[in-house]
């Protein structure tokens, strides 16, 4: 057992954990923050991103130990006092899910490819989008949130 | 999923890596991780030690000089496609690591690891190979051509550690893969690389392990352009046959990825 100590979503954390434990399992069932999904546990699908450092990594294949004292942002950590953050707000009003269970991952991707990108075009969004898998097939309006989240948070950046 | 148990220990240093290496019972580096966990979650690997290496500053750099780019063992893939040196130099070098798994994929996982892996389908064997670099270690330095020996297995020995490749600069050079749609890895993926001294050919995710194909370096040389192979076909015998793909397929597909890298450049 390791004593494990991160900060996650703002707040300093420390759990005794096996050096086994994945990250998306600690974060799941140490931390109780079970927004962050396991959908193939194989590193494929995307369910399970977070970022570690600023990067979005998959969480299914990070064993929590190697984040020793690195910042953890999860879903639950985007919103800003009660108020969504602007790719949540995207994919809300482009009704960018169907069942929602692949979201928190395309929106943790979402967040660091806009990070990188700025506003992009649909085909690169697309390209992306490759390590994140929606079993309900509902692209279309995924690509249009993030699209729209692009636009919204560049001009928020001129605006400011 | 979860690993069979193993003890975790970071190194701060390569001469400390080698030290708990060599301490350790059946231990195994760790960098990205991103083949070396997915295989331990499947309990395909079992380890009694990892010992991470992604914390050791001295591995991780790219110095570009006049003929050569020097990339540390644990530069990211990430890093590297997005390295200004490296698109300015290698364009291709960077476009391989920019189509190696997915972005997440991409942060994680790092030059040194892909290579000393040696996967049948990895990319950056294609590269390394087919630009001929040199494999630095903590003991010596390999030629490639005499560093991928077959399916997993490299000239690395027990304790050896891969610390930098260098990277020639060549005159022209393309990589065109066709990736397996759900993996990303390469069904066949074909390095070109035009020297002043010759041509090198190399293909990845063919065969069991990265290779080069003369007649088509030959016939480049003399003429570098898709049509001058457009007449070479590659011999299946060999060639990796799976749910994927049949070998015959897969040496189609190398002469129409070579052709294709070709006609990018030429």
């Amino acid at each position: 057992m390791t004593t494990v100590s991160m900060t996650v979503n703002g707040k300093p954390v420390s759990a005794e954990t096996e050096d086994r434990t994945l990250l998306v399992y600690f974060l799941r069932e140490q931390l109780r923050l079970t927004g962050t999904h396991i959908g193939c546990d194989t590193s494929q699908c995307g369910a399970c991103v977070v970022h570690v450092d600023g990067k979005a990594v998959k969480s299914c294949s990070v064993f929590a130990v190697q984040t020793q004292g690195a910042q953890i942002t999860t879903i639950e950590g985007l919103a800003r006092d009660g108020k969504l953050h602007p790719v949540q707000e995207a994919f809300r009003d482009n009704h960018g899910l169907q069942c929602g269970f692949c979201t928190p991952g395309m929106i943790m991707t979402a967040v660091d490819m806009i990070r990188r990108k700025g506003v992009m075009d649909r085909a690169t969004i697309r390209h992306e989008l490759e390590g994140n898998i929606c079993r309900c097939t509902g692209y279309h309006n995924i690509v249009s949130a993030i699209e729209d989240a692009a636009k919204r948070m560049t001009a928020g950046e001129k605006a400011a | 999923m979860i690993t069979y148990p193993f003890n975790y220990k970071r190194a701060s240093s390569v001469d400390e890596a080698v030290a708990l290496l060599g301490a350790a019972p059946d231990g195994k580096l760790l960098a990205g991780g991103q083949t070396l966990i997915a295989a331990m979650k499947m309990r395909l690997a079992n380890p009694s030690d990892l010992i991470d290496i992604s914390g050791i500053r001295d591995l991780s750099y790219i110095r570009a000089g006049s003929n050569a780019i020097a990339i540390g063992a644990a530069t990211t893939h990430y890093e590297v496609a997005t390295s200004k040196d490296v698109v300015k130099a290698i364009p291709a070098l960077a476009h391989v690591a920019s189509v190696i798994g997915d972005p997440a994929v991409r942060y994680k996982g790092t030059l040194g690891g892909s290579v000393a892996n040696n996967d049948p389908a990895a990319d950056y064997p294609a590269a390394v190979l087919g630009l001929g670099a040199t494999i630095k270690t903590n003991r010596r330095s390999i030629a490639a051509d005499d560093f991928f020996q077959g399916m997993f297995t490299t000239a690395l020995e027990t304790g050896e550690i891969v610390t930098e490749i260098s990277f020639p600069v060549p005159q022209k050079a393309a990589y065109k893969k066709f990736a397996n749609p759900a993996s990303r890895y390469a069904m066949a993926g074909v390095f070109v690389a035009k020297f002043p001294s010759g041509i090198r050919v190399a293909v990845t995710g063919a065969g069991p392990c990265v290779f080069r194909v003369p007649e088509m370096e030959a016939a480049l040389a003399k003429s570098f352009a898709p049509d001058a192979i457009a007449g070479i076909a590659v011999d299946a015998s060999g060639l990796n046959s799976d749910i994927h793909g049949s070998a015959e397929y897969r040496a189609n597909l190398v002469a129409v990825m070579a052709k294709r890298a070709v006609a990018e450049v030429a």
